[in-house]
């Protein structure tokens, strides 16, 4: 599925604020895998997913999704076969068009754009289907403007339009964390229903170490750029917020 | 002083208002769903002219000459787009390089001259200030242009619903979420910069039939007029809830708005050398009112 060989990357080299950000690092994702990922500040967690996504090159290694190199690909190439959830809500949405045009866009991720209507009325049907899945009532607002909606409902519609395309794999870079606990736990059992429902292969970073104990089937911990321990099957199962504490060198 | 002078001169002010509601179009397109402020518009405010006068003296029909100004106009908003897109050039600078060029580039066109005219009794003319009054009803230049505003529009509203259009629209409203959903924004935002630029430059091939002249410094400030239709539009009618058609509906009535101040205050004795310095206050002027608006509301402003 998802293979990354090796990767390197340093921001702004040779000046006094060089940082190497991705120091050597190898993962391997297999069809379905539910990866949570944590790790202090600068750990690298953010790095590896735009790395993934295309957000810029990186320096030396591999990304290949499912045997295809996409090293070399644009982003919004790329973006074909990924779908994305950020941290910041303001970030995956377009605030100043409607929730239906949204996900019309998303509708089309991948495919060129034509001057084909932007929206069909079957579209419509369909996202209002969709929208029930998030039970946030959004599915009695699709024109409304995404600028009007909460952050949490903001959150959970650009999780629905990373998905709606089912993407090869899902990056989700701590998609709760601007979130109140209430509205972050809703958003997170929509994430875990969709991903479960599709079997999405998913990569998540978060910061709450319980989330990433309770959520999916591997975990990896990152430090200064690389992947310094990874678990999964049984032993993650058994895992304690307390095991990682131990591990984590703060 | 007579108000009777002032009434005589507004529906000349009505009709250039319009022409230059039609350049307002063109600018809301950049400065409001793309979110770039372009100053090409200065430099294809004159090429559209140029373009077109030259095509009809040299004995091509006037629909020909205005798509021809459209397509001269698409082209500096191509070169504005690759500039700022992929040779990185800040939309502004980008915008600025392309228009001092084309000052080299509309003398070429005018034959090296900084004025060529055109003899409203000689050609078939789409529109001119003779055709205000005494006309048949179907040659007045208002409604002409007004007709054409409508089905400029129109044609906007089909083309911003389609995906591409979307696509465009996504990209002013945010690049970042706009390529993770698989746009490029390179493209996109070239096409918005084409699209406006001919616009704008169809505009100035009206605009230089109604005064019956090209002139190389017709597009001089440009850009502020039409970003003062633009926000005289949001500030007066921005309240209203309104779609897509009705809001480029009320830019063009914001250039209107904008000569009818402009003929109230020559007509309360300014200088017409000042005028320029006229248009910059009132636009400075709009441009403050959302956001001392916004102040005293204690909100934060997204004008």
């Amino acid at each position: 599925m998802l293979d990354v060989r090796d990767i390197h990357k340093t921001f702004n080299p040779g000046t006094v604020n060089e940082k190497c950000a991705l120091d050597g690092v190898d993962l391997h994702l297999d069809p379905g895998d539910f990866v949570t990922v944590i790790g202090g500040n600068g750990a690298g967690k953010s790095t590896i997913l735009n790395a993934i996504a295309g957000t810029w090159f990186v320096d030396s290694g591999t990304i290949s999704l499912d045997g295809t190199d996409v090293t070399r690909l644009a982003e919004h190439k790329r973006a074909a076969f990924i779908g994305r959830v950020f941290q910041d809500p303001m970030n995956g949405t377009a605030a100043s068009m409607q929730i239906e045009e949204n996900l019309a866009l998303a509708a089309r991720r991948g495919s060129p754009r034509t001057l084909r209507r932007g929206i069909t009325a079957e579209e419509r049907d369909e996202f209002r289907d969709k929208l029930k899945i998030l039970e946030l009532g959004l599915e009695d607002r699709m024109t409304a403007k995404v600028g009007l909606l909460s952050g949490g409902q903001r959150q959970a519609l650009t999780l629905l339009m990373a998905t709606l395309k089912k993407p090869r794999i899902l990056l989700l870079d701590e998609h709760t964390a601007a979130l109140d606990p209430k509205t972050a736990a809703k958003v997170l059992d929509a994430t875990e229903r969709i991903v479960q429902k599709d079997k999405l292969t998913t990569l998540m970073i978060t910061h709450n170490m319980r989330d990433a104990i309770a959520h999916g089937n591997r975990l990896i911990m990152m430090q200064e750029g690389r992947i310094i321990y990874d678990v999964s099957g049984e032993e993650k199962k058994h895992l304690q917020v307390k095991d990682l504490l131990d591990i984590f060198d703060f | 002083m007579n108000i009777i002078n002032l009434l005589t001169a507004f529906p000349g002010a009505i009709a250039q208002g319009l022409i230059w509601g039609i350049m307002a179009i063109g600018v809301f397109i950049t400065y409001k769903l793309l979110d770039l402020a372009d100053l090409t518009v200065d430099g294809t405010m004159c090429t559209g002219g140029a373009v077109c006068i030259m095509l009809m003296l040299g004995g091509h029909s006037v629909w020909f000459s205005l798509t021809m100004a459209f397509l001269a106009g698409m082209i500096a908003g191509f070169v504005t787009g690759f500039l700022h897109t992929f040779l990185g050039i800040p939309a502004i600078l980008a915008g600025i390089l392309t228009q001092l060029g084309l000052y080299s580039i509309n003398l070429r066109i005018m034959d090296n001259k900084a004025n060529q005219a055109i003899n409203v009794d000689k050609y078939d003319l789409l529109v001119s200030l003779r055709y205000i009054k005494n006309v048949p009803v179907y040659r007045n230049t208002i409604l002409v242009v007004a007709v054409i505003i409508v089905i400029l529009i129109a044609i906007l509203y089909w083309f911003f619903g389609t995906e591409i259009g979307s696509a465009i629209r996504a990209t002013g409203s945010n690049p970042n979420m706009s390529r993770a959903q698989g746009i490029n924004t390179d493209i996109t935002k070239i096409l918005g910069l084409m699209i406006s630029n001919g616009i704008v430059a169809f505009s100035s091939g009206l605009y230089a039939q109604y005064q019956g002249f090209a002139d190389i410094n017709a597009g001089r400030g440009a850009i502020v007029i039409g970003l003062a239709a633009v926000i005289i539009a949001q500030v007066l009618f921005g309240k209203i809830e309104r779609n897509f058609a009705l809001s480029l509906a009320f830019v063009a009535v914001g250039g209107v708005i904008y000569y009818l101040v402009l003929q109230v205050v020559l007509w309360l004795g300014l200088n017409a050398n000042d005028l320029k310095l006229v248009s910059a206050i009132i636009v400075a002027i709009f441009l403050a009112i959302p956001h001392l608006g916004s102040k005293r509301k204690g909100g934060s402003s997204n004008a």
